[in-house]
């Protein structure tokens, strides 16, 4: 099959497996869940095709695959739908198929299939476990499938095909469709357990977080559209094209068009990619189920805002001279690398195994918005794909030591203990090794445990790119960030892995099903693997082993195509640094914890994030509230609005009273009935008169009417 | 040929005549029912001295007076069933005292 037919089928298979399960198969667990994994194999198989075959293509970035066809009519043009395969839409794709993969084979095992169904377990509320009783007698408590089972598979699949749409997608228009799909589905996703209040509440926080920055990209779209008279990404990122709209500036804070579209399309990723000070949804959004939390909040969704930036960063960088940053550029670097230095200061304190990785996430996104604002492109590229790896891998083996704690919960019947609090578990490494294992890898990843880890290689090149071009306070802040990634990375790996179970639930934890552990290796293996695709060539010792593949392949597709920077060994040494040193550290202060009092970082600043659930709720949400109940409701429609209807209500009810007792019942009425009482004492007096009951009288009025109708005609009609 | 249309138009007029007197003064229905087969046949006349006197080509004269006369027929048989049935239940065969047919 032609590759262009087989990009345009890519997100095809996922929709209509959320038709299908939603529509046909809801009833059958099996078939639900083989109809979505199967969907979500065949896009897999079609993304691999599509790889493989980019691999192929001589200087791929300037022969691009690419089809489309005219869509909506507006006016004299075309709005134009189509599919765009270059370096790196190939590359994002080959991590969404991977990580999308995966998390559909692990939600089988991670809602319990196979398991018997709950003994109290209500639609809306996570499995509460099964008693079963066997040959022997013995009682004991076994965790129950999701009752919900179908419905979680058809809504992955829906979100699958809005990543695969936003991925696929050559022009802003479908790319924003594929957008807020997946933003629907966050939604209906984070709200699963519907009937928990806080999963309702996370669940409506975040569409509403997410909408704002939504509001702002489609205000960037549409001022792309009406400049430029495309949303094509091939017309909008051509070199013309984007010298005529950085050379024309708008009244707003003095930026040119290229840079206020920027900023504009910027804010839509600030609330996508949770980052500061739209951060705030994707903490909560943990209430969802843990294959939730790593498809949507740790490996596309979010990462899909990073991507829709890289889309546009030609736009973005439009008049940057490579050396000082235009405004939009400053405020992208200078979001990200706040971004990522708060976000982990606060993920330094949580205790939530959870949300210690949203707060990881919100930073390491950071770290990619800080790389595309000091214009290291490849960088963010190739941190989007590893973070996409081993993010995954490690929700997905919180998941698994969540999975196992609530084992050990049923089994020990001592409901007391959060499965998810950290401080619960402890010494798991014996009783989970191959969860241990990998969300060793996946934690050293995400810490850049240096040379073997993915993490080290893009993280190091996002410090190097910052240096190297000379910023150095975003270079600064990123290597404490850096520092404490590490840190609460080894922070999290200790607490739950190593010393001794600190409650008797972490004693009787157990490994988990293979259906979650074969893709926490499958992720592993990148984890540590695709960071060796980016080798810099003049890394001493290893440079040059393998060549560096990824700087060539996605750098082609920009139209110049990005250097590789002159070697140095001070962000090296920085991150070789921060990451053992944030390791270490970690690893001496919490090896002898016992419990939350003993650590020392319980900082209630750090705790309550910032204070800044509590900030929006005092400076947004009140308001909002007092202004939704007090104003509109009270004041605007039940007093203006109402009363004045009720006036005009209460005028027309006493015109119609007075019409009714003035005009109607005497004139109208009494006409008609005056007319009909006259008829009627008429008919009474005639009736003994003309209507006797004698035949012969009757013929005779006949005659009588007959001839004097024909003397009529006759003497006048004619 | 010597006898012009007019004497049978005449002659068909006054047996109507006759026999709307007769419905409309005679008190027994019988009689009513016998003047009413004279305007019938009245018309029949009419019927025949029309078709003899236009073109004799055409036989709707004679066909529709032949209709008359079954529907006369049937008129007959269905009105002097009724009589007898009147008269059964109220031994009376006198039109004015057939006053049923009123308000």
């Amino acid at each position: 099959m032609a590759t262009e037919s087989i990009i345009w089928l890519l997100p095809l298979p996922p929709l209509l497996a959320f038709f299908v399960i939603i529509l046909f198969t809801n009833k059958g667990k099996a078939l639900s869940h083989s109809i979505a994994v199967g969907a979500a194999a065949l896009s897999w198989l079609g993304s691999m095709v599509v790889f493989v075959r980019t691999l192929a293509v001589e200087n791929f970035g300037k022969e691009v695959f690419q089809s489309s066809i005219n869509w909506l009519p507006t006016g004299d043009k075309w709005l134009k739908i189509g599919v765009l395969i270059d370096p790196l839409s190939a590359i994002t794709i080959f991590f969404v198929a991977w990580t999308v993969l995966m998390i559909f084979i692990y939600s089988i095992g991670y809602h319990n299939y196979g398991q018997p169904n709950g003994d109290h377990d209500r639609k809306g509320l996570p499995p509460h476990g099964a008693t079963l009783i066997d040959e022997h007698g013995h009682q004991q408590t076994v965790p129950s499938i999701e009752p919900m089972y179908a419905r979680f598979f058809a809504f992955i699949g829906l979100f699958a095909f809005g990543m695969y749409t936003l991925v696929v997608s050559d022009n802003l228009l479908t790319m924003f469709v594929g957008w807020e799909i997946m933003g629907l589905c966050s939604y209906l996703l984070i709200g699963f357990w519907f009937g928990k209040p806080s999963a309702r509440n996370a669940a409506v926080k975040a569409f509403m977080t997410t909408r704002i920055g939504d509001v702002f990209m489609l205000l960037g779209i549409s001022f792309i559209y009406s400049a430029t008279g495309s949303l094509s990404f091939r017309d909008i990122l051509n070199e013309h094209t984007l010298s005529v709209l950085a050379s024309t500036t708008t009244p707003i804070l003095g930026l040119s068009a290229a840079g206020l579209m920027g900023l504009l399309l910027f804010i839509g990723t600030v609330g996508k990619s949770a980052q500061w000070p739209l951060h705030v949804w994707l903490p909560d959004a943990m209430e969802g189920p843990t294959p939730v939390s790593a498809m949507i909040h740790a490996a596309t969704m979010v990462s899909a805002g990073v991507y829709a930036v890289i889309r546009m960063f030609p736009l973005i960088t439009a008049g940057f001279d490579g050396h000082n940053l235009t405004t939009t550029m400053s405020v992208i670097a200078f979001i990200g690398a706040f971004t990522a230095l708060f976000a982990a200061t606060i993920a330094v304190a949580q205790n939530d195994i959870k949300r210690v990785l949203a707060y990881s996430t919100i930073s390491q996104l950071g770290f990619m918005i800080a790389a595309l604002g000091v214009g290291a492109y490849v960088a963010a590229v190739f941190h989007l794909v590893t973070h996409a790896f081993f993010k995954a891998l490690l929700f997905l083996g919180s998941g698994s030591v969540i999975h196992g704690m609530e084992h050990g919960v049923l089994h020990t019947g001592d409901h007391s203990v959060d499965p998810q609090d950290m401080f619960n578990m402890g010494g798991l490494r014996k009783k989970m090794p191959i969860t241990f294992w990998t969300f060793l890898i996946g934690g050293f990843a995400l810490s850049g445990f240096p040379i073997l880890t993915a993490g080290f290689w893009s993280k190091d090149e996002i410090l190097a790119d910052a240096f190297g071009n000379g910023h150095m306070v975003v270079f600064i802040t990123l290597a404490v960030a850096a520092f404490l990634t590490a840190f609460y990375t080894m922070r999290q790996i200790t607490l739950t892995f190593l010393g001794e179970p600190r409650t008797k639930p972490a004693e009787h934890a157990q490994e988990t099903h293979w259906t979650m552990t074969l893709p926490l290796v499958i992720l592993a293996v990148f984890a540590i693997g695709f960071g060796w695709v980016g080798i810099p060539e003049k890394f001493p010792v290893l440079g040059g082993l393998i060549p560096n593949w990824f700087h060539e392949f996605v750098g082609g597709t920009l139209a110049e195509r990005p250097e590789v920077l002159v070697f140095n060994m001070v962000p090296l040494m920085t991150s070789l640094v921060v990451a053992l040193g944030g390791l270490l550290v970690g690893w001496l202060v919490y090896r002898n914890v016992k419990s939350a009092v003993e650590d020392k970082l319980q900082i209630n600043v750090l705790k309550n994030k910032y204070y800044f659930d509590e900030i929006y709720d005092f400076l947004f949400v009140k308001p909002s509230y007092w202004f939704a109940e007090t104003f509109a409701y009270k004041f605007i429609d039940q007093t203006i609005i109402d009363g004045f209807i009720n006036r005009i209500g209460g005028v027309a009810q006493s015109l119609g009273t007075g019409f009714r007792k003035y005009f109607d019942a005497p004139v109208v009425n009494g006409f008609g009935d005056m007319v009909g009482e006259s008829a009627k004492k008429i008919g009474k007096k005639l009736s003994p008169i003309i209507q006797r009951g004698r035949i012969q009288y009757y013929m005779v009025a006949s005659l009588t009417v007959a001839i004097i109708v024909a003397i009529l005609y006759y003497f006048i009609l004619t | 040929m010597s006898i012009p249309l007019s004497w049978y138009l005449v002659l068909s007029a006054a047996l109507f005549s006759i026999g709307l007197f007769g419905v409309l003064a005679r008190k027994n229905a019988v009689a009513i029912l016998l003047g009413i087969e004279l305007m019938l046949n009245a018309v029949n006349i009419n019927l025949v001295a029309f078709w003899r006197y236009g073109s004799t080509a055409s036989l709707a004269g004679q066909v529709f007076a032949i209709i008359v006369f079954a529907v006369a027929a049937a008129e007959v048989a269905v009105g002097l069933a009724l009589i007898i049935s009147v008269y059964r239940r109220r031994t009376t065969v006198i039109a004015d005292e057939l006053d049923l047919l009123k308000w």
